[in-house]
């Protein structure tokens, strides 16, 4: 526990179970937006999700193939680095588990990467096993771009900045390395939890 | 993209206010004394964390509003009614309290004089902070780099370092353009409303200048300045964004 502040109370929320806020967290109802520049605008038969690296052939699916796939709608809270929660955000989108079914590999990790030059590193068995997807929509309606669309990653357990926005592949390895915020200091694993928020937490 | 890790584990510590400074109405410059500042670039920022008698803690983070080269580190808090930090750190705190924070952090959008020019800052509100840390750091170092801002204000009244600004311009230093969106004094000669592509297209060199770009301010300023930029030609990859507040829907 830190210093006490003087004359600092707070402003807790009551409504929420503080058993569902990782620590040094706030719940928002908004939906704030971050990204390191522009948000990309591309028409959507342009686009492409692809899965290569250390595998024997590399996979891919244009948009209408991707939607083509199986979905799944999921409920989750999501736990921002900048501080902010957001509690029972529902998102449809393709499982990892789908996408990467039948594919062989050894690798042990994966950098995801993005319209922008935007990567981010992720162990694969954190994307792997009902823990991660690939989500175009939000709350029912198509993904927006300031917040990712036409797709996102969307890896719930770790905080959001490795749920990559406008995401476009993975690339399997079998050596990790750090992303975009990874490199510039940020935890390279992300557990909110542990309040991995920084190197060395 | 370059790389800059820090080395180091970010420990918080207790920063002791040495002095309050009012900007405006709603905002308030915090000096302090860190115990052991390993410096900062231009652009960064800090963690704050809050405790309460029962142990609860808030955190959040601040851009820094000073120069690497300045004597404290300055933090430029905008009060949120509906807040529950920035209440307290423009309203409660005293000179002589302590601060606990940790830093700096980001090193993505910041400014140093090698990544060269020229250099055109785009300010929203509050997004007027880590941009003024950029054109103090370029002044402290003698950089001749072209530097132009422009920054947006609801009112003349809500306008963050006026006077320091105004001088910048007035000494030629910086390019420095006022637009208010919502109210402008009689006789104002500056621009008014909403940042869009008109104003845009008088403000940004041409793209075949390359500016370095950072913006600044809330979500709707922000994409609504990059994505123009972008479609004027400018390349996404020498644009920097840094966004705050809720996404207004």
């Amino acid at each position: 526990m830190g210093r006490i502040s003087r004359g600092f109370t707070g402003r807790r929320r009551t409504s929420v179970d503080p058993a569902r806020v990782p620590p040094g967290q706030y719940v928002t109802d908004d939906f704030p937006v971050l990204s390191a520049g522009p948000t990309p605008h591309h028409p959507l038969d342009w686009w492409s999700f692809t899965i290569q690296g250390a595998v024997d052939e590399p996979v891919s699916w244009s948009w209408q193939e991707f939607q083509a796939l199986p979905s799944e709608t999921v409920t989750k809270d999501i736990h921002c680095v900048t501080k902010w929660s957001k509690l029972d955000t529902v998102w449809t989108g393709v499982s990892l588990d789908t996408l990467l079914d039948g594919v062989e590999t050894s690798a042990e990790y994966v950098m995801a990467s993005s319209d922008g030059g935007y990567t981010t590193n992720l162990p694969l068995e954190d994307i792997t096993g009902g823990k991660a997807w690939v989500a175009y929509a939000y709350d029912g309606e198509p993904l927006e771009p300031e917040h990712g669309g036409p797709a996102r990653l969307l890896v719930p357990h770790l905080y959001f900045w490795k749920s990559a926005k406008w995401v476009r592949g993975i690339e399997l390895r079998t050596e990790d390395e750090p992303g975009f915020w990874e490199g510039y200091g940020y935890h390279n694993y992300g557990d909110p939890w542990l309040e991995q928020r920084y190197q060395g937490d | 993209m370059a790389r800059a890790a820090l080395p180091r584990r970010l420990s918080w510590q207790l920063a002791r206010v040495v002095e309050l400074v009012d900007e405006t109405s709603r905002t308030q410059s915090i000096v302090l004394e860190p115990p052991e500042w390993p410096g900062h670039r231009a652009g960064q920022h800090v963690d704050v964390r809050l405790t309460a008698e029962d142990g609860y803690q808030a955190e959040r983070s601040y851009s820094i509003a000073s120069a690497p080269e300045d004597d404290h580190l300055v933090l430029t808090v905008e009060r949120l009614d509906d807040g529950e930090v920035s209440p307290y750190l423009a309203g409660e705190l005293r000179p002589g309290d302590e601060l606990e924070l940790r830093g700096p952090i980001g090193g993505y959008f910041v400014w140093e004089a090698q990544l060269g020019g020229p250099l055109l800052l785009l300010a929203g509100g509050s997004g007027i902070v880590p941009l003024r840390a950029m054109l103090r750091h370029r002044a402290a170092t003698g950089s001749t780099i072209a530097a132009r801002l422009l920054y947006s204000s609801k009112s003349l009244a809500d306008v963050i370092y006026r006077n320091e600004l105004e001088s910048l311009a007035a000494d030629d230093e910086v390019d420095v353009r006022f637009t208010l969106t919502r109210e402008q004094p009689e006789g104002w000669r500056g621009y008014r409303g909403r940042i869009d592509e008109e104003l845009l297209r008088d403000i940004a060199w041409p793209p075949e200048e390359r500016p370095l770009v950072y913006i600044c301010g809330p979500t709707a300023f922000v994409e609504v300045a990059a994505s123009v930029l972008v479609q004027l030609g400018h390349d996404a990859g020498r644009i920097k964004t840094e966004r705050f507040g809720p996404t207004g829907r």
